[in-house]
């Protein structure tokens, strides 16, 4: 029947108005809510009042999305370096003396160890070094980072597994991510956003930022900072490393470091008193402070190599035993050099080189005027919408508006309890929700108007419209639904905005359109005794 | 007051004969579609081609094009696409993926900062490099299949075969003639276009999906009626609802395409037309075609089981 009982009544006007209710905090900046939340009397429990809001995309807010990626090759680059180091501290320990030394492959190395008695020393010592992946408790039966494989005649090989290379690329990942914080905090941005993305790539959302050169600068340096001395002549273990601004000239550097950025626990600009240079003064730990000053007492006269991110910065002489621990770097920086140097090495070093493989950025004009017209377009859209329903249906008509504000308000009022993000595209969703979430009302009027003109009473057309029109406008919204869920799994950033605002669109026009307009027509109904339909 | 009544309430327009028409200049407009996809192509954006997109607004108010034209060419960056919109001083320079990889992208942006920074705000920039841009390109082709997939098992779930069939055969005509818009204006085919796509499936299903609603509600109702006049019934006793929703989109998006501004523009007037081609084709298109499919061929089982409604 067209009654309903009062705490129905009640009840559905609860919901309703707790929805708007939340979504009063996106209507006030950030200022009016703090002060609004301090304005409280203290008796007020905090979870009672609405305090999440909508968040404002980077396309409206302005600011910049720079999306990096773990470069693969050069983490292992650094992963098969690194596993050399180790196998030839292991063949030292065995006393195993290889054939023709350790063979970088590009994903492992290689030995030839033809005696098979040192080989059956050896081969243990190398499965030491190949880690379990995961998962402790599987313990010996898990897969293993590196596979170790030897032939008859002696050639030893070890390689990473795929497992192994994922493993290592999550974790760089991760450790890349709490890098990138740390120089980002440095920098004193307000409200990075920085999330992974898939197994090797890193979202940076800073908003209000308008130039990321400098934050891309910053990002993309590895800052790898090593200790090492100048090679002396007929040296072996050598790598030929490019001196800054030397025109490319490459200088001889021994393999061995002595330190490097991990050592390090605070680095400052600051200028040599003598020269007046830009300089960063550095502190070593304490096991980095015994290596360097062990290695400088031991080799006076020769030259220190400062080597960062595989160029050599600076090759001062060592004069002295440096034993306090603490230390400059200086090489013909300039003052912004010199900040962004320490701000790194204070941070720490990436485990590999990333790549930027998408950059967006808006200026705040554009973000602005895109508000602005976004605004305009949903008020206009409103009012023709409003007017022409009016037009048709009359009383019912109004009925039908009053859901449909009611319906941009709980749309509001959802998102900001999501803290959803609300995009160029979501504007553009809440326009297109306005012409459609009519529809409902729409097909219940016409269904109304055909029952009662095909003969039944008004009260039983209203109710048999409702009742029939049901079944089309579940179908009517499900086909949209399907769409709207594809686009938001699918898409990312301002069109996911758009697929949240419509999902959103479709859930709350089913309790205006339905249950809200229902009961409008309920209350008119026992109030009005109509006649006849007023369309 | 007088209300408006945009179509007549008992109106018993011969809608099934308006397929002479339709059908050809339906099939007409799919060729050419599919010949102008071929021969002039999308006008795909950097989402899906990679490269740089550069938004300048003068500072001064008046944008020298020519010269920026002339200074981004010697950039050495390759052709640059440079246009002004609006009036007020508004350019757009759009630079093609760079050879190099992910890291060479960086340098157009920097290189053209240096250049036009003093005289021009940088509005939008945007640098999608080859690898995302080839992914972008994946999800939006699997989003488009996913979502014809979807909408054949939600119809395969919930209607006849026949109607099903009517209904997918609407829905691949809104696809194709949606993308025949983006070809014939050349407006940039870019991740938000699969949106509008997507969006229009679910639109073109909607109007279809309560013309059928009502077709299958007669079919039980009236056995004996033949096909054509059944259909005719659905359109014409829907055709109030169907104005009446298509007006309000409508009007919804024309307010989106005058004052939503120019970055979603081409957005609304895209879905704006969609709307037109939805109610179209859910009218002359999917309906006729159930007289080709034929309606009542799996009728006799069904009839068994549907329940008949009350005739009141």
């Amino acid at each position: 029947m067209l009654r309903y009982s009062r705490s129905k009544v009640i009840a559905t006007m609860a919901v309703i108005v707790i929805g708007l209710l939340l979504a009063v905090p996106s209507m006030m900046s950030r200022e009016q809510r703090e002060a609004f939340q301090n304005s409280l009397p203290s008796w007020v429990p905090s979870w009672l009042v609405p305090s999440r809001a909508i968040v404002l995309g980077l396309d409206l807010q302005g600011g910049s999305h720079v999306l990096l990626e773990v470069d693969v090759p050069d983490l292992l680059r650094t992963q098969t370096t690194q596993l050399r180091d180790d196998v030839r501290r292991v063949l030292r320990e065995t006393r195993v003396s290889p054939q023709g030394g350790i063979q970088l492959l590009p994903r492992g190395v290689q030995i030839r160890v033809p005696d098979a008695a040192e080989r059956e020393k050896l081969l243990p010592k190398l499965r030491e070094l190949a880690q379990p992946i995961g998962n402790a408790v599987i313990g010996q039966g898990g897969t293993r980072d590196i596979e170790v494989t030897s032939t008859p005649d002696g050639l030893i090989t070890m390689i990473y597994t795929d497992a192994g290379v994922n493993e290592k690329v999550r974790r760089a990942t991760e450790q890349a991510i709490e890098v990138i914080r740390r120089r980002i905090d440095v920098t004193g941005t307000t409200e990075p956003s920085i999330q992974r993305q898939g197994a090797d790539r890193i979202l940076v959302q800073v908003p209000g930022l308008q130039d990321p050169q400098r934050l891309k600068e910053l990002l993309g340096k590895t800052a790898k900072l090593e200790f090492r001395l100048l090679a002396q002549q007929g040296a072996t273990d050598v790598d030929m490393l490019p001196m800054k601004d030397a025109g490319g000239q490459k200088v001889p550097v021994e393999r061995r470091v002595i330190a490097e950025g991990g050592d390090l626990i605070d680095a400052q600009p600051s200028f040599d008193s003598r020269t007046n240079e830009p300089i960063v003064n550095f502190r070593f730990n304490i096991r980095g402070a015994q290596r360097f000053g062990q290695a400088t007492t031991e080799n006076i006269g020769r030259s220190l190599a400062i080597v960062l991110d595989n160029e050599v910065v600076s090759a001062p002489t060592i004069q002295s035993a440096i034993t306090g621990g603490s230390g400059m770097i200086s090489g013909r920086f300039t003052v912004q050099q010199v900040n962004d140097l320490s701000v790194l090495l204070r941070a720490g070093a990436l485990p590999a080189k990333l790549t930027v493989v998408e950059e967006r950025t808006v200026g705040p004009g554009l973000g602005q005027d895109s508000i602005q017209a976004g605004k305009m377009a949903t008020y206009v859209a409103t009012v023709l919408v409003v007017v022409f329903m009016f037009m048709t249906y009359g009383l019912f008509g109004l009925f039908a508006n009053i859901a449909l504000l009611v319906h941009v308000g709980l749309i509001f009022g959802l998102m900001s309890v999501l803290e959803a993000t609300l995009t160029l595209p979501g504007i553009a969703g809440i326009v297109l929700t306005i012409g459609t979430a009519v529809d409902s009302n729409v097909l219940i009027y016409e269904r109304i108007r055909e029952e009662v003109h095909s003969g039944r009473s008004i009260v039983s057309g209203i109710q048999a419209g409702f009742e029939r029109a049901f079944a089309t406008i579940v179908d009517s919204n499900s086909t949209m639904a399907i769409a709207a869920v594809i686009l938001f799994f699918l898409g990312s950033g301002p069109v996911r905005g758009f697929a949240v605002v419509f999902i959103l669109g479709i859930l709350t026009t089913v309790i205006t359109a339905v249950t809200l307009t229902r009961m409008m027509i309920a209350v008119w109904y026992h109030w009005a005794r109509p006649k006849a339909l007023p369309f | 007051m007088r209300l408006l009544r945009i179509w007549p309430e008992h109106s018993h327009f011969d809608f099934m004969r308006l397929r002479r028409y339709s059908f050809p200049l339906s099939a007409f407009m799919s060729v050419l579609t599919v010949v102008l996809l071929m021969t002039i192509g999308l006008n795909f954006g950097i989402d899906f081609r990679g490269g740089t997109l550069m938004e300048l607004q003068a500072k001064s108010g008046h944008a020298d094009v020519a010269k920026i034209r002339k200074s981004s060419e010697s950039f050495g960056f390759g052709d640059v696409e440079v246009q002004e919109f609006g009036t007020a001083g508004g350019v757009s320079l759009r630079f093609a993926i760079q050879p190099g990889g992910e890291a060479a992208q960086s340098a157009v942006v920097q290189k053209a900062r240096d250049t036009f920074s003093n005289e021009y705000e940088f509005r939008r920039v945007e640098t999608v490099g080859p690898r995302v841009s080839g992914e972008l390109v994946q999800s939006g082709t699997i989003g488009i299949i996913l979502a014809v997939i979807a909408v054949l098992f939600y119809l395969w779930f919930r209607f006849e075969r026949e109607l099903a069939l009517g209904a997918i055969i609407g829905t691949l005509h809104d696809i194709v003639l949606t993308i025949g818009f983006f070809v014939v204006t050349q407006h940039e085919f870019n991740m938000t276009s699969i949106a509008a796509i997507l969006t229009i499936v679910g639109y073109s299903l909607n109007e279809t999906v309560v013309v059928f609603d009502r077709t299958r509600e007669l079919m039980r109702r009236y056995k004996t009626m033949p096909t054509k006049e059944l259909l005719n019934l659905s359109i014409n006793t829907t055709m109030s609802r169907t104005v009446m929703t298509s007006a309000t989109t409508a009007l919804s998006l024309l307010a989106l395409v005058i004052f939503g501004g120019r970055a979603i523009e081409s957005f609304a007037q895209v879905m704006l037309s969609g709307v037109a081609i939805c109610t179209y084709s859910a009218i002359f298109i999917s309906s006729p075609m159930l007289i080709y499919i034929g309606l009542r061929s799996s009728e006799p089982a069904k009839a068994l089981e549907g329940k008949v409604a009350p005739a009141e």
